[in-house]
């Protein structure tokens, strides 16, 4: 297994040709190039005009939308996006962190309608809140349901 | 932007109705009578526990919201709960009709954490399983979604076929469908000596009864009338809305994982992947038939070409020990308990791992902490996008038209519930 490469400068220039990496080269905050995966961090509120570009650089396919909790550390929550490009045979994963207090972030719905069910599934199971959702609800638990599961500090087998 | 939880208001499925109820089309008061009909959790043709909350204008479909989670299991809260080892069979549980591609998709991702090398015997195993559960849920998928339009006869053809594939997966794992025969680093046993015999056994039988349930479908009127035109999804609208599989294929675009990214040593099998530009119910059913005449030619390749060796990977500290060698080597038998009470650490990281699952694209992402426990594994599931393209296939289509379009996505709620 090769040693990953890590920090958005490394990864710019070892892959100076990458579409995804050309497409965001002003809006990385971080990057990493691990197991053969490009990774490219942004900030929340360029998540929008980061989805529009890798799209346009051929990255046409938004394959999912979830989050990982790493309480109890800040930023607390990680959104993580699966992007594949069918012409380009490869796919590209897009981070931003979020803080436990504000954990809100502008919804994608716009760019890839496939993220209205994955962004209600976040919003359920974890609690994060996604700006102009066209119908942002709770997917899986019931309405009156306390709490957000897939949180860590949410217990394996309920609070009851 | 909006605040964040916890005290944000958390609409509820009524409000889906409320909404529905308001929605008013033209301006004759008369005219706008709309009516909210529940689809669902318990008709047939929503296989269990899917709700759809249908606006009818008439008979006609004005909108259509899907209403899921009755079938939550929290399977993935449960798997960071879990050592490794013990997710596999967890993920059987989560497309019950193709336990192997599950298996198999996590393994992959684990794999790739771990930086294993599987052994191409352990590899051409799992592609003739894939393979073979691929054919076995398109029975289901036929079967079901025959039923669904009213031809009991090839549901009853269908299961007839699939039992003698779940007879050789219980031969093989001994379990009919919770197999969690793919494991990290391999598989699980050495198949037993009838196997492939039983394999080819069905490998030569099963092209005529594609044969059979085609002669008693495709010339059939009903059959025709009931899915020809019907449930359209352009190639645009199939990526935007996220399809996969034979969906997204039936509406034109070329895709498949096995060809187009391929795992687990597909590149050294040739097959065709079966592509048509219709976008219906009646194009989604013929590529399926399709695939299975595929499935059958992978499959014939990976038995034919079936190498001798290992079937699991050199890692002692990973993959349990042989049974004999554990009686004999006390080395062996540490490994063996260290396994069995702590799993195995597995590199910090994350990864994620898609596969071409009988129902469109199946990803495993998992990240790991270092620990011996997946500290996140979340599924893409083919069917949880999928549904999210019913409505546009069925807007301005009759009631009875979204029958015949449920069955052709193939729906299995275990997957899209989780």
């Amino acid at each position: 297994m090769d040693a990953p490469i890590t920090g958005a400068q490394a990864v710019f220039e070892k892959f100076p040709e990458e579409p995804a990496v050309k497409a965001l080269s002003s809006l990385a905050t971080d990057a990493k190039y691990d197991r053969a995966e490009l990774t490219i961090t942004v900030a929340r509120e360029n998540i929008i005009t980061a989805c529009q570009a890798v799209q346009k650089a051929g990255y046409n396919f938004l394959e999912t939308v979830t989050a990982v909790d790493w309480y109890p550390s800040e930023p607390r929550f990680q959104i993580t996006y699966h992007i594949l490009s069918h012409s380009l045979k490869r796919r590209v994963r897009l981070i931003v962190r979020l803080s436990g207090d504000d954990a809100a972030i502008d919804s994608i719905t716009s760019v890839w309608p496939a993220a209205n069910f994955y962004e209600r599934e976040v919003f359920d199971l974890f609690g994060v809140h996604f700006g102009s959702h066209p119908n942002l609800r709770r997917i899986m638990m019931p309405e009156d349901w306390n709490g957000h599961p897939l949180r860590k500090d949410y217990p394996v087998e309920g609070y009851r | 932007m909006a605040p964040a939880a916890p005290d944000m208001v958390i609409p509820g499925i009524d409000d889906v109705i409320a909404d529905a109820e308001l929605h008013k089309h033209g301006t004759d008061p008369l005219a706008d009578q709309t009516m909210v009909i529940n689809m669902g959790p318990q008709h047939p043709s929503t296989h269990g526990v899917l709700r759809l909350v249908l606006e009818i204008d008439g008979e006609t479909v004005v909108s259509l919201a899907p209403d899921i989670g009755y079938l939550h299991t929290g399977i993935e809260k449960t798997c960071e709960a879990k050592f490794y080892q013990q997710v596999v069979p967890m993920t059987d549980r989560v497309d019950y009709l193709c336990p192997m591609v599950n298996n198999l998709t996590y393994c992959l991702a684990v794999e790739k954490l771990l930086g294993l090398e599987i052994p191409e015997r352990a590899q051409y195993l799992r592609v003739l399983l894939s393979e073979l559960t691929r054919i076995q849920s398109h029975l289901v998928w036929l079967g079901t979604h025959a039923m669904d339009i009213g031809a009991l006869t090839v549901f009853l053809y269908c299961f007839r076929e699939r039992e003698m594939l779940l007879r050789i997966f219980e031969g093989l794992a001994g379990q009919r469908m919770m197999t969690s025969y793919i494991r990290i680093g391999g598989v699980s046993l050495e198949p037993p000596l009838d196997f492939y015999e039983k394999v080819q056994e069905f490998l030569n039988l099963f092209p005529e009864k594609i044969q059979e349930y085609e002669n008693l479908l495709s010339g059939n009127p009903i059959w025709i009338n009931r899915i020809k035109g019907v449930g359209y999804l352009s190639a645009a609208d199939a990526i935007a809305l996220g399809v996969t599989g034979p969906p997204l294929r039936a509406s034109g675009v070329d895709w498949d994982i096995r060809r187009d990214m391929p795992y687990s040593g597909y590149e050294k099998f040739q097959f065709k992947v079966p592509v048509a530009t219709e976008g219906d119910v009646w194009t989604r059913y013929v590529l399926r038939m399709q695939e299975m005449r595929e499935s059958v030619k992978i499959a014939q390749q990976a038995l034919d070409g079936m190498p001798e060796g290992r079937i699991t990977a050199v890692a002692p500290k990973i993959i349990l020990p042989d049974r004999e060698q554990m009686k004999t080597q006390m080395e062996s038998l540490i490994h063996h308990f260290k396994i069995v009470t702590e799993g195995f650490a597995v590199p910090a990281g994350e990864v994620f791992q898609a596969v071409e699952a009988p129902h469109g694209e199946m990803g495993y992402y998992v990240v790991s902490d270092g620990t011996a426990k997946p500290y996140r594994v979340h599924m893409r599931n083919p069917g949880f996008a999928t549904l999210q393209a019913l409505e546009t296939m069925c807007k301005g289509r009759l009631l009875a038209d979204v029958v015949a379009v449920i069955g052709s996505i193939d729906i299995v709620l275990g997957e899209i519930d989780r």
